[in-house]
């Protein structure tokens, strides 16, 4: 069985990001980059899958610039084995929509029976993608898992509900995004480091893919203006001489909480 | 149908807030956008609160009730909810952003193909168009969104709008229930619900979080008991789950949850920019810690440099205090 990975390189979440004022979308040139933290849980219990002996290839699958493939090699340092990437000038600008559909067609260009997600990424935020995919590849998505088990073809995961965790099983081929429950991704070694440039990274373009509807021209959504707004101010700030307590309560009168 | 439709959650006997915080909202819409305002509610077990929804302003309520919808799986409301909106093909579909919302959301932007703009905490009619407002690194920026297709389908962020009743009424349709051999392929087997009392994070209107400063899982008890006085949700900051101290779902911040509520009380939290990105959309900030010069005091409406295993009980004291009056 082969599993794909979707990850995605994000801005680092330490720094402070910012918006091209011209175009209205992240400004992904400046500022340093990484795999999106969400993904590295997706990335790791695919290669305890595959350790464990229920796959035997993982690769990873993302859409970004070409130079992406640098914070995506942390993935096949971990271990994963190959990596392809959908970069494309007329990519850019894609909505939720046209993100789901370019990577729905690498998807089927790579064949994997299971296709993982993190839960979303630290710079979109949706928290949607699993499912978009999933429904364009026309199979089953479960979403939330806070554990997967692979055995014999089906697949039983643990979903973190809004109300509980329920546990689900369901045939492959399937979709799934996975939580920070599941697992504690391993930092790679030094060897999984050496060893990442050597690996396949291929990267194909919308027109290898047959990739239609995404981009700016097929995205469904659109920015009318983005503003900034003054930062928060800084408030009042007391030492505590034991009546710190009666202050922030006295406050919370003032502001009507309580 | 020009309008708006509202898909409302009800789940284990109840509307979730959220819910009723879009359809109180998009009241106030449908006016300026031209249309009439309708609710549609799946589930099961939920035909008799179907009605209820006219009291927030819905004029029509589709409802679907049927065990297959009674699961926890987005994927067979999908079945139900994505026919009736290409039949009465409103202008704008709201959901609120809960797990359940988000699944929906997804998957019926792809089946109806349409836009999707997800995360909105204000909405408002723009010469005749819907406009969702999304902020971006924990509201830094504001980005003004819209459609360039004829419906307009959004993710409401929970706390965006306050719920109200407007006294109406509404008639109330019953849809077919109709679920693919696909959404029907994923067999729950066992449920296991959260404990009672337990609120959840994004749809809380005060968090109570702790971070580093709390030293020791067993310190999470002095934020937990002022959360309970409060009725708030306990919230932890990276720090304090990547040490195990609390699970991951409390996690505030840009690799946990974005929270808006009314009231956020950090404590023992520095206020790095990953959890700052996650909670500087509440309304008030509260912030103890010992260490006056934590970035945390940066952007609080009201800090306190002190020891938070004094403080925070102490305002646990005078909560519950004022409480009993």
């Amino acid at each position: 069985m082969k599993i794909a990975v979707c990850a995605k390189e994000v801005p680092d979440t330490t720094a402070e990001k910012r918006i091209d004022p011209d175009t209205g979308r992240l400004d992904r040139e400046s500022g340093d980059k990484m795999l999106n933290e969400f993904d590295k849980y997706a990335v790791e219990q695919a290669i305890r899958l595959k350790e464990a002996g229920a796959a035997e290839e993982v690769v990873l699958v993302s859409m970004g610039p070409a130079k992406a493939t640098d914070s995506l090699r942390q993935g096949l340092a971990m271990g994963a084995d190959g990596l392809l990437l959908v970069s494309d000038d007329g990519l850019a600008g894609s909505d939720y929509l046209g993100t789901a559909r370019a990577l729905a067609k690498a998807l089927e260009d790579v064949g994997a029976e299971l296709v993982l997600f993190g839960a979303e990424s630290t710079d979109g935020r949706g928290g949607v993608m699993a499912a978009a995919v999933g429904e364009l590849m026309q199979r089953v998505w479960v979403t939330s898992a806070n554990t997967l088990a692979v055995e014999g073809g089906n697949a039983t995961v643990d979903r973190q509900t809004d109300e509980g965790v329920d546990t689900v099983t369901f045939a492959l081929p399937a979709v799934v995004s996975v939580t920070k429950a599941i697992n504690e991704p391993r930092y790679p070694s030094l060897k999984g480091i050496m060893g990442a440039k050597k690996k396949p990274q291929e990267v194909k373009g919308a027109g290898d893919l047959g990739i239609e509807g995404a981009g700016e021209a097929g995205a469904g959504t659109k920015v009318l203006g983005i503003e900034t707004p003054p930062p928060r101010e800084t408030g009042v700030k007391v030492k505590d001489e034991g009546d710190g307590a009666q202050q922030i309560l006295d406050f919370l009168i003032e502001k009507k909480i309580l | 149908m020009p309008g708006i439709l509202v898909v409302a959650e009800h789940r284990n006997g109840k509307y979730r807030r959220v819910s009723l915080e879009v359809l109180s909202k998009a009241r106030e819409l449908a006016g300026p956008l031209g249309g009439s305002l309708s609710a549609v509610v799946t589930g099961s077990g939920v035909a008799d609160a179907a009605a209820e929804l006219g009291a927030y302003g819905a004029e029509t309520v589709y409802v679907a009730d049927d065990a297959a919808l009674g699961n926890g799986l987005a994927a067979p409301h999908v079945d139900v909810i994505a026919p009736l909106i290409e039949q009465q093909s409103p202008s704008a579909v709201l959901i609120g952003a809960t797990a359940m919302g988000k699944d929906l959301a997804a998957a019926l932007a792809v089946r109806l193909g349409v836009g999707l703009n997800a995360d909105a905490t204000d909405l408002s009619a723009d010469g005749g168009a819907l406009m969702a407002s999304k902020p971006i690194f924990g509201g830094q920026n504001i980005v003004q969104c819209g459609w360039s297709g004829d419906l307009a389908l959004a993710l409401v962020r929970p706390n965006s709008f306050p719920a109200e009743q407007s006294g109406g009424s509404a008639s109330v349709e019953t849809l077919p229930v109709s679920i693919s051999e696909r959404a029907g392929a994923v067999a729950v087997t066992a449920s296991k619900p959260t404990d009672e009392g337990v609120i959840s994070l994004e749809e809380a209107s005060i968090i109570v979080s702790g971070g580093r400063g709390l030293g020791a899982p067993e310190h999470f008890a002095v934020v937990e008991a002022l959360a309970a006085e409060l009725g708030a949700a306990v919230g932890a900051s990276r720090a304090a789950v990547d040490a195990g101290w609390y699970p991951h779902p409390h996690q505030v911040g840009q690799t946990g949850k974005t929270v808006s509520p009314n009231l956020y009380i950090a404590c023992g939290i520095s206020g790095a920019i990953q959890h700052k990105v996650g909670m500087q959309t509440s309304d008030v900030i509260i912030a103890v810690n010992k260490d006056e010069e934590a970035p945390i005091f940066g952007f609080s409406d009201f800090g306190v440099v002190g020891d938070l295993f004094e403080v925070v009980p102490q305002l646990q004291q005078l909560v519950a205090e004022r409480k009993a009056g």
